[in-house]
């Protein structure tokens, strides 16, 4: 399983057999973590770097627990403090760290693709937190193993995302991960938010949350960007409430049992109400702990690809 | 300088020409064309171009030079000797050089370098607006008479309607063919590749097909009330295609090109972030290759042209973002229209020469594109059905960005004269 990877990029790559591997490993990471004393010596002695070109607080301080339990070495690197603000190329600040003696490089960045860059021009293994609008693989995993422990499988499923589709890196993630686990996916926000073919993922497109909602066994909000409705993608925040916002009344359309998901920060109040996020529906809190023990899961699984000791030789 | 050209199979459209004829060759010039020709004895040059093919020299009508001012992309030099070994005897230069050619100061010193250190003709196209910041028009008069054979803003569209107007009216009085390049930069918005199923699948910004097809409309609209031709530059949809069928269904006095790019890929290839195949427009879908295809032969698009785009390795080898647009095509271009249109059956060798030669010659007013007596003798020998398989690191161009790296190809370039000089000798630039 994951045999012939060095990378994770993306689920979209990834096999239905080898989302479950990593969902299976990070149950029994969660089982660590239930410890008294989460100390485990698995990466002891590998190193781990978290290459961040935009702002994030739980992804980040996520994969940094997740290594430091595992007693990997982990040192992070913001773009706004390094040689980037220099001009540096990608490619550049990538060998520089992979000649370090770097096992891991996890790497966000606002230009879809450019983990593939990476990945191509060094030996250490690239984890994707997030690139442009295309991947977030891991919080796609993390939603998928939130929704695996409440509801035991995945497949029939319905799972309605709804909000800013088009650029949504949780959104492309959770479609390509959620359809090759056999859910069924529909989605719905303003169709100027929606991208372009999207049907041939094997999603299911309304214009209304309504009809999305309808009977979903998960529901699952986006973060919409405020600066969307500057760029002329919808009229004002207040009008994208009310047609797109999901509160409780909104939230009877789907099962009496469904879960409520979003991957935060949230915006109270324009996509999800108050009363939703903090209502007993909502797993928003349970998919925070959960990223700890898919990323553990991620870097344990990755951390014996990557890496070359040849340039210390 | 005498040269003897035996035993081709001369395919020259301008004059109705199809046979295997022998051509010689003196002090530059043509000076007969016949069956079994006899200039034995003397200083004389003898090409056998048995079974091979003996045909006007290509001329591109639309390509990048860099120089002045990106030099380390492509200078004169390198740029008209890639030309040469793509077979191209004339081309046309794109102004968007730094400084751009929107003065007659450099129109001449592009002139003058081209005679200097060029092994082709070189056409410097001027701009049509100051600065090509569409703003205000550049001196088009002035252009004009320094040498310039066209005008254009390539690499973005004069977006204020009005100005474009103008500029038509006004490059009319001169004779001088406008080229438009056709782009509505407020749709591009921040888009990266084609807008479609690809850019879902990649998490890119697309650009819709419509930034082009409303400027083509626009531009062919401008051109029927002012009566003045257009020529639309690198047509890439089939919304384009439709549009311009139309107008030249209703007598508008348009022409248009394609490149070989649009007729052989789509934004399949640019999966895997492959910058090499980033450009702009960008590669579209199957049913507008087809488009392209069908433009071709029904006559709607009437030229073929590179779009030659060299760019630095290290402005491909970034993210797919920040990556130029544009792709190298002068050493590909006779061979993916031999590959993908006279061996498909879409057009005939005679017909891919009109829209490499006779087409682009007439448009831009050059007294070029065919094989006339006492015309300069631009001549290349072609052999259309070699093999070889494209390997960027052979390029004469100084950049390699080109997404043919790897493709089997059919048609080489064995002999390029030009004014009668030998510039290639059997697939060897001298």
């Amino acid at each position: 399983m994951l045999r012939n990877r060095k990378d994770l990029l993306g689920l979209k790559d990834l096999s239905e057999e080898e989302i479950k591997y990593i969902l299976n490993t990070a149950e029994t990471m969660k089982y660590i973590l239930a410890q008294k004393n989460k100390k485990t010596p698995h990466l002891q002695g590998k190193s781990i770097i978290t290459l961040f070109y935009e702002n994030s607080t739980r992804t980040r301080l996520s994969f940094e627990l997740a290594a430091k339990y595992m007693s990997a070495s982990a040192a992070n690197i913001s773009a706004s403090a390094s040689s980037v603000q220099k001009g540096e190329t990608l490619i550049d600040t990538g060998r520089t760290i992979n000649m370090m003696g770097t096992d891991i490089i996890i790497i966000r960045h606002p230009m879809s693709g450019a983990p593939h860059l990476l990945a191509r021009n060094v030996k250490a293994s690239v984890i994707n937190a997030g690139d442009g609008m295309n991947e977030h693989p891991t919080q796609a995993l993390l939603d998928m193993m939130t929704i695996k422990e409440k509801k035991g499988e995945i497949r029939g499923l319905k799972v309605a995302i709804i909000g800013d589709i088009a650029h949504s890196r949780v959104a492309r993630s959770n479609i390509w991960g959620l359809t090759k686990l056999g859910a069924e996916v529909c989605v719905a926000g303003p169709t100027t938010l929606i991208p372009p073919e999207l049907e041939k993922t094997g999603v299911k497109v309304f214009n209304s949350v309504q009809e999305a909602l309808l009977d979903a066994d998960v529901v699952m909000g986006l973060r919409i960007q405020l600066e969307r409705q500057k760029r002329g993608l919808f009229p004002t925040i207040r009008e994208y409430t009310r047609f797109f916002g999901i509160d409780n009344k909104r939230l009877m359309f789907a099962k009496e049992d469904a879960l409520l998901l979003h991957p935060g920060p949230v915006n109270r109040g324009v996509e999800l109400s108050s009363d939703v996020i903090d209502g007993d529906k909502s797993l928003i809190d349970e998919q925070v702990a959960n990223g700890v023990a898919v990323r553990m899961a991620i870097l344990y699984l990755f951390a014996r690809k990557g890496g070359s000791n040849e340039n210390f030789n | 300088m005498r040269i003897l050209i035996k035993n081709g199979h001369v395919i020259d459209p301008q004059n109705n020409r199809d046979d295997i004829l022998d051509i010689y060759v003196e002090n530059g010039m043509i000076v007969e064309i016949e069956k079994n020709l006899d200039y034995s004895g003397g200083e004389i040059e003898v090409i056998d171009a048995k079974d091979k093919l003996v045909v006007p020299g290509l001329i591109d009508m639309h390509c990048h030079l860099r120089e002045p001012g990106y030099e380390y992309k492509e200078d004169i030099e390198s740029g008209t000797r890639s030309a040469a070994v793509g077979g191209f005897t004339s081309i046309a230069c794109m102004p968007n050089t730094n400084p751009v050619i929107d003065n007659q100061a450099i129109v001449e010193y592009i002139k003058v370098k081209a005679k200097k250190v060029g092994v082709v003709n070189v056409y410097p196209i001027g701009a049509i607006t100051k600065g090509l910041k569409g703003e205000e028009l550049a001196e088009i008069g002035e252009l004009k008479f320094a040498g310039v054979v066209g005008i254009s803003d390539d690499g973005k569209s004069v977006m204020n309607s009005a100005l474009m107007r103008r500029a038509l009216q006004y490059a009319h009085m001169f004779d001088t063919p406008v080229i438009a390049h056709c782009e509505d930069i407020t749709l591009v918005d921040e888009g990266v590749m084609n807008e479609g199923y690809m850019s879902t699948y990649l998490g890119l910004k697309g650009i819709t097909r419509a930034a082009e097809e409303v400027m083509v409309a626009r531009d062919v609209i401008l051109s029927e009330v002012t009566g003045a031709p257009i020529h639309i530059a690198h047509v890439s949809t089939e919304g384009a295609v439709a549009i311009i069928r139309h107008a030249k269904a209703r007598g508008v006095k348009v022409t248009c090109e394609t490149c070989p790019h649009y007729f052989t890929l789509t934004d399949k290839v640019v999966d895997g972030y492959n910058t090499n195949a980033k450009i702009n427009p960008p590669l579209r879908t199957e049913k507008d290759v087809e488009a392209i295809k069908k433009g071709l032969k029904d006559g709607t698009i009437d030229v073929i042209a590179t779009d030659h785009a060299p760019h630095h390795i290290d402005e491909k080898n970034v993210e797919f973002n920040k990556a130029a647009n544009g792709i190298v095509g002068f050493e590909t271009a006779l061979a993916l229209g031999i590959t993908y249109l006279v061996d498909k059956g879409i057009l005939t060798m005679q017909q891919l020469l009109q829209k490499m030669c006779v087409n682009p010659a007439n448009i831009l007013g050059l007294n070029k594109g065919s094989l006339g007596i006492n015309k300069p003798a631009d001549i290349v020998v072609i052999d259309k059905n070699e093999e070889y398989v494209v390997d960027v690191n052979k390029f004469q161009s100084k950049s390699k960005n080109s997404p043919y790296h790897g493709y089997s190809l059919k048609g080489t370039v064995h002999f390029t004269i030009v004014g009668g000089k030998v510039i290639v000798r059997q697939k060897v630039l001298l």
